[in-house]
């Protein structure tokens, strides 16, 4: 049976414990948000011994259900002062679920000034002061927790960000071939180093495969599941071969691509930095253009890029980090983007919240428009150093707003805004204004209906419709985020009519139950109003609910789209 | 009229990323994926101007018309 793993920082004890009942039915997004609405004051600080980092694998993690890999990291959060669940791929959500953790509860914080790492095995959690990879980039302490204990060793780790508290500091997990996934938004990392926790290890010695109550209907579920990814052309064929960054192009031609720290949503050198001339780039280098991020992947939208001479930069390289330090920045290097994405995996910075902080940093004139060597420079030399400087980047694109006097400064509870314009693509701007989590395309992406003819066809230009689209979208989401699926499979689960019933039949197949479609959007809105509970207690209430006016008062091109819902309109997000 | 044909993704392939094309009045989109050797059911997103068009949609002078296959990201 599963079990609760707990850890307290304060007295350095641990415990096992029994499932709550309460908690029986929750997975991934779900549970960690129920463990922080629990167990954290809403209104303490998110870096103080009150806070309690959580980690879920989700209902599906570990079975053999295609892209069930992903893990859940819960905490309130540094950057938004919010609920934080960030979820990421790597190996440790299937070797935590094998093990029998249904999750891994840290609370409290040291008293003295010694750093830690847990060991995390079958028979529970050790804790183990850690002197020597103190100050050390994450794929040395991924390197080095290999040597002392073995390459089937699972990882979560942060880098000198964590350490040093940055709110924009992430958390990386190993993936299957020894590289980086990240929890990247929210300052997560920055709740572990509070914790004085420098990475865990997972030891997988004694795991079993997850129990599945009625095998056959899982099988035949399954199969059902994996033919519908594979069948939809996006998840099928469009992802695997160009990424998800494919996608700069056509923000390009829908004038939505955020550029020169938005201010215009067209940038000039948009080819150069393309999913098609990635693709070629990577095929021409002999990279990999497909890779999974863990076991189980069948989109396998990530990719290694190598450099001209065959040698590797980076993997896991995402459309909005090339966006960001690409259009939003004026970086048109895709070499040097690339190497900017290892630099932020290593030092264990979000790539999205640092990425639209350089556009902050260029606008303050702290670097050139399209400098992307003093970029490089300072990710090295000032953030990857703790310099003061380094601390004031390191806490994201407000933190720099803030420090120089900027007034264009793109956040929504503090938290960056990713790759698509809300102006030129209004629904969009209804999920960043409202998400529980600050700015954030993932929670309910309607890019799909917007702009790719997903899932129906809402014009992006208009109001109308925008604001049914975000929440019927965030409803799933959160029900989607709680299994430990790859959010990709909405696209075919919007498209497809026999996806998202043989998802169901998976849960129920997996724990013996009999769920239906509304159960699973009520548990979808069930996460989203206990979040936004939690939210309202912590002091984010519906102003805080709002784009920057910026994105009122100036016009973008190429359609001179502004932001033009009113408060009352936004605040309709939440009748449901 | 002149327009300026756009093509994205796989559409690329074996054939060019941006050309300029002479086409009489009248014409529409379709017409256009067609005498590229596309069929209709392999356009995702059409695009005309920056804003989402039809198959249907007639083309004006100096026209951009941008055409993907069905992708996406994230």
């Amino acid at each position: 049976m599963d079990k609760i793993f707990r850890v307290n920082m304060t007295d350095l004890t641990t415990k096992i414990e029994e499932v709550p009942a309460a908690w029986a039915g929750l997975g991934g997004r779900a549970l960690t948000s129920t463990i922080v609405a629990a167990e954290v004051p809403p209104t303490c600080h998110a870096l103080s011994a009150q806070n309690v980092l959580c980690f879920a694998p989700g209902l599906l993690t570990g079975t053999a259900a295609a892209n069930s890999g992903r893990l859940s990291a819960g905490a309130k959060s540094p950057l938004t002062g919010g609920i934080k669940e960030s979820n990421a791929g790597g190996t440790a959500a299937q070797m935590l679920a094998k093990l029998g953790i249904k999750a891994l509860i840290i609370e409290g914080a040291p008293k003295s000034g010694t750093w830690y790492n847990l060991s995390v095995g079958i028979n529970g959690v050790t804790i183990n002061e850690e002197k020597e990879l103190l100050g050390v980039g994450n794929f040395a302490v991924i390197d080095a927790v290999e040597q002392r204990l073995g390459k089937k060793t699972g990882v979560l780790t942060i880098g000198i960000a964590g350490e040093l508290k940055m709110t924009a500091a992430n958390i990386s997990v190993k993936d299957p071939d020894s590289k980086i996934r990240s929890h990247g938004r929210g300052g997560l990392g920055a709740v572990m180093g509070s914790k004085q926790i420098k990475f865990i290890s997972i030891d997988g010695e004694g795991s079993k495969p997850v129990t599945i109550a009625d095998p056959e209907k899982f099988k035949t579920a399954a199969r059902a599941f994996s033919k519908a990814l594979l069948d939809h052309p996006v998840s099928g064929e469009g992802l695997p071969t160009y990424g998800t960054n494919v996608l700069v192009n056509i923000l390009n031609e829908a004038g939505g691509l955020p550029t020169r720290n938005f201010t215009t949503g067209q940038f000039e050198g948009h080819d150069k930095i393309s999913g098609e001339t990635m693709h070629d780039t990577i095929a021409a280098r002999g990279g990999k253009v497909k890779h999974g991020c863990h076991a189980g992947c069948i989109i396998q939208c990530s990719q290694v890029y190598n450099d001209k001479d065959g040698k590797y930069v980076t993997s896991g390289f995402e459309y909005e980090t090339i966006w960001g330090l690409g259009a939003d920045c004026c970086i048109d290097n895709l070499d040097d983007i690339a190497r900017a994405d290892n630099l932020m995996d290593d030092i264990g910075i979000d790539s999205i919240e640092t990425a639209v902080m350089f556009g902050v940093a260029m606008e303050a004139g702290i670097l050139n428009w399209g400098d992307s060597k003093e970029m490089l420079r300072l990710l090295t030399e000032e953030i990857g150093k703790g310099t003061a400087l380094g601390r004031i980047l390191g806490g994201g694109a407000g933190s720099v707003g803030r420090t120089y006097g900027v007034t264009r400064v793109p956040v929504v509870k503090n938290q960056a805004i990713p790759a698509y314009d809300p102006r030129s693509v209004k629904g969009i701007g209804i999920t960043y204004a409202t998400s529980t989590m600050g700015a954030d395309h993932t929670s309910g992406y309607t890019i799909a209906t917007n702009i790719l003819n997903v899932g129906g066809y809402v014009d992006p230009l208009k109001k109308d419709g925008q604001v049914e689209l975000s929440r019927n979208l965030q409803i799933a989401t959160a029900a989607v985020d709680s299994t430990g699926m790859c959010i990709f499979v909405a696209f075919p689960a919007l498209d497809i009519p026999e996806c998202l019933p043989a998802l169901i039949d998976m849960i129920n197949a997996r724990f013996g139950i009999a769920l239906t479609g509304d159960d699973v959007t009520n548990l979808g809105k069930h996460v989203l109003k206990l979040e936004r509970k939690f939210n309202q207690e912590a002091g984010l209430t519906n102003v805080h609910d709002r784009l920057p006016d910026f994105f009122k008062n100036e016009p973008v091109a190429p359609h001179n789209a502004v932001w033009d819902f009113t408060d009352a309109e936004i605040d309709e997000f939440w009748n449901f | 009229m002149l327009i300026t044909l756009k093509l994205f993704a796989t559409f690329r392939n074996g054939r060019f990323k941006v050309a300029e094309q002479e086409l009489p009045e009248g014409t529409d989109v379709r017409a256009v994926v067609l005498s590229l050797g596309l069929t209709e059911e392999e356009i995702g997103i059409v695009m005309l101007n920056g804003r989402h068009g039809e198959l249907d949609s007639k083309l004006s002078d100096h026209d951009t018309l941008s055409l993907f296959p069905l992708v996406g990201g994230g």
